[in-house]
């Protein structure tokens, strides 16, 4: 039975994966169902939800419709979340399998500098390199990789040194494999399902940065996002608190979401490990 | 005793070597930023030519490589020198040391609510596995789990502090109302009590979730069944003996939660316009202010390393088995 049969049969996964789903197509049908710039002005401002159909979520201060920046926004969580979150843990897996498997003086220093980032608070990290790099996608992408991937680089760390003394791995060390390829051909595929499980948490993580980042304005200016859309209504939160709330619902529920995905993944890897592996 | 000592050597020890990459690091970003501190002072008196530049920068070792400016950086943190702050025109460090207390005020009560109530509710979840108070306490915690603080800030504000209006909407006191004494942090209370409850509902999640797991491996052990053999009532033994072995864990995530809780102060402070820490990072990153943000980075790491450090010693402290191997 493939995984992702096993996570659709847990009810977190299930639900998880719909809501996901539900986003990601919102994500994609965005630029079909609302065309043009959503930052642009479209109607009234300040138009109340339910009051207009042609702006069922209402209009913002300055009359951009609520509707078409939640469905942009999902563009730009998602993406900066999947993207950030890939790169984050392929730097956290060449880190940990390089650590894990060298050892010794490369472990040691490889595993200071991941102490090192672990020090400073992560937003503050994801800020700093943010002010040093300017505000743009691509940055903010970066950003966020560089100060996420030291979790992912310490499971594999910790699984290599696990599985790095099994039978096959003397096997394959005796048959005069090369290291790198017993660490990246025999090890790092073992290793993986726990890590896969994390990265859902990293995905999570991702988007919360991002949107904290676009709330302080530190985000790209051009682009809708959640966060930015939160920090536009709170300048009116007297006045229009519906403008500040409904982007968080879109958020929370799209964190939720992912989180739910990786407790589905987490129970469908603990099933699997109640057959006794081989 | 003499087993804590070691461990503290042995962590001190390496405490050392992340403390220099963190500053190595912090070295990086404050070269990597555009401009230097003459071109900062220049625009701060009103500016200056390039002779007298090229003079300020002999004369302050700018001018030198790279190599020698971070042992020049060094030697200038020995001194507690953190520089100059380009946005206040002010020393770093007492900046930092003017913003830190407020910031620790409010992690410290919002640490103190989020554990208290965090691990009593992972008792409370524990105590029957599965049930429906155990399901919705799961649910729960999840869905607060996800919450973006900030969000969570807005939507407190709207229904404490301008629907109900039972308490302040911003800032860390009433601007010039003269209050001393008592009725002084009165008012300091008044304005924390959202900033606090909205940090420590974010943090609770995770103190419930790790007590409930420890719980639940606490239960297998021998000692609980033989607990039960003794005829112990199930109170008794869900209080004395599987609540307070599953606490050891929760002292770890109080170290890790530190970083987590200064990161999430940042965006916490910044929607409640609390002059603190965090705020002051928003506010070294909107005026480009490199030095600033350094310094920041350099006291948080500090800050998370000892706070790591007391976390370690209290679990060696509580737990006789940690470390005991080393000072043989």
């Amino acid at each position: 039975m493939g995984m992702m049969a096993r996570l659709l049969r847990t009810r977190s996964g299930l639900i998880g994966a719909c809501l996901l789903l539900v986003m990601a197509l919102a994500a994609l049908a965005a630029p079909v169902l609302f065309p043009g710039d959503p930052l642009a002005i479209a109607g009234p401002a300040f138009l109340p939800p339910l009051a207009d159909t042609a702006f069922p979520l209402g209009t913002d201060s300055l009359g951009r419709d609520v509707l078409a920046g939640l469905f942009h926004g999902a563009r730009a969580s998602l993406a900066v979340g999947l993207a950030a979150a890939l790169a984050a843990l392929l730097v956290g897996l060449v880190v940990g399998t390089v650590a894990g498997f060298a050892g010794g003086w490369v472990d040691e220093v490889l595993m200071r500098i991941t102490d090192a980032f672990q020090v400073i608070p992560r937003f503050l990290l994801a800020l700093a390199f943010v002010s040093v790099l300017g505000g743009s996608m691509t940055t903010v992408v970066i950003a966020i990789a560089l100060s996420s991937w030291t979790e992912p680089a310490r499971l594999v760390r910790a699984e290599v040194l696990s599985i790095r003394e099994r039978d096959y791995a003397a096997a394959a060390r005796v048959i005069g494999m090369h290291p790198a390829e017993i660490a990246f051909r025999e090890i790092l595929p073992i290793a993986l399902p726990p890590v896969l499980a994390l990265s859902a948490i990293i995905v999570a993580a991702a988007i919360m940065i991002e949107s904290a980042l676009s709330f302080l304005g530190f985000g790209d200016p051009n682009i809708v996002t959640w966060g930015s859309m939160m920090a536009e209504g709170r300048n009116v939160l007297r006045s229009a608190p519906f403008l500040s709330v409904v982007p968080g619902i879109a958020l929370l529920v799209t964190v939720l979401a992912v989180y739910l995905v990786s407790e589905g993944v987490n129970t469908a890897l603990n099933n699997n490990q109640a057959v006794p592996r081989g | 005793m003499k087993r804590i000592a070691a461990l503290l050597r042995r962590r001190l020890a390496g405490a050392v070597p992340v403390l220099f990459i963190v500053i190595a690091f912090a070295f990086l970003l404050l070269e990597s930023a555009p401009g230097d501190a003459v071109d900062a002072y220049l625009v701060s008196v009103g500016g200056g030519d390039a002779t007298l530049a090229a003079s300020l920068r002999a004369q302050y070792g700018l001018d030198q490589s790279t190599l020698s400016r971070l042992w020049l950086y060094l030697a200038a943190l020995t001194h507690f020198d953190l520089g100059w702050s380009v946005a206040f025109d002010r020393p770093v460090l007492s900046l930092i040391g003017e913003r830190l207390p407020t910031t620790l005020v409010l992690m410290g009560s919002a640490t103190l609510l989020s554990f208290g109530l965090g691990s009593f509710l992972g008792i409370v979840a524990a105590s029957h596995p599965g049930s429906l108070r155990d399901r919705l306490l799961s649910m729960a915690s999840l869905t607060l789990y996800a919450i973006p603080g900030f969000w969570l800030a807005l939507l407190l504000l709207i229904v404490f502090a301008v629907d109900l209006r039972w308490l302040p909407f911003s800032g860390f006191e009433t601007v010039a109302s003269h209050k001393t004494g008592l009725a002084r942090l009165a008012d300091i209370a008044r304005h924390l009590v959202l900033p606090v409850v909205t940090l420590s509902l974010i943090y609770l999640a995770l103190y419930l979730r790790v007590m409930r797991a420890a719980m639940g491996e606490v239960w297998r052990q021998d000692f609980i069944l033989f607990a039960r053999a003794r005829g112990l009532s199930a109170r008794r033994i869900l209080w004395r003996h599987v609540a307070r072995n599953a606490l050891l864990p929760l002292v770890t995530v109080l170290g890790l939660q530190s970083a987590a809780m200064l990161g999430g102060s940042i965006i916490i402070e910044s929607v409640f316009a609390i002059p603190g820490f965090g705020r002051l990072a928003q506010e070294a990153v909107a005026g480009r202010d490199a030095p600033l943000l350094v310094g920041l980075i350099l006291v948080s790491a500090l800050f998370v390393l000892s706070i790591n450090l007391v976390v370690d010693l209290l679990y060696a402290w509580l737990d006789p088995r940690v470390g005991s191997v080393e000072a043989r």
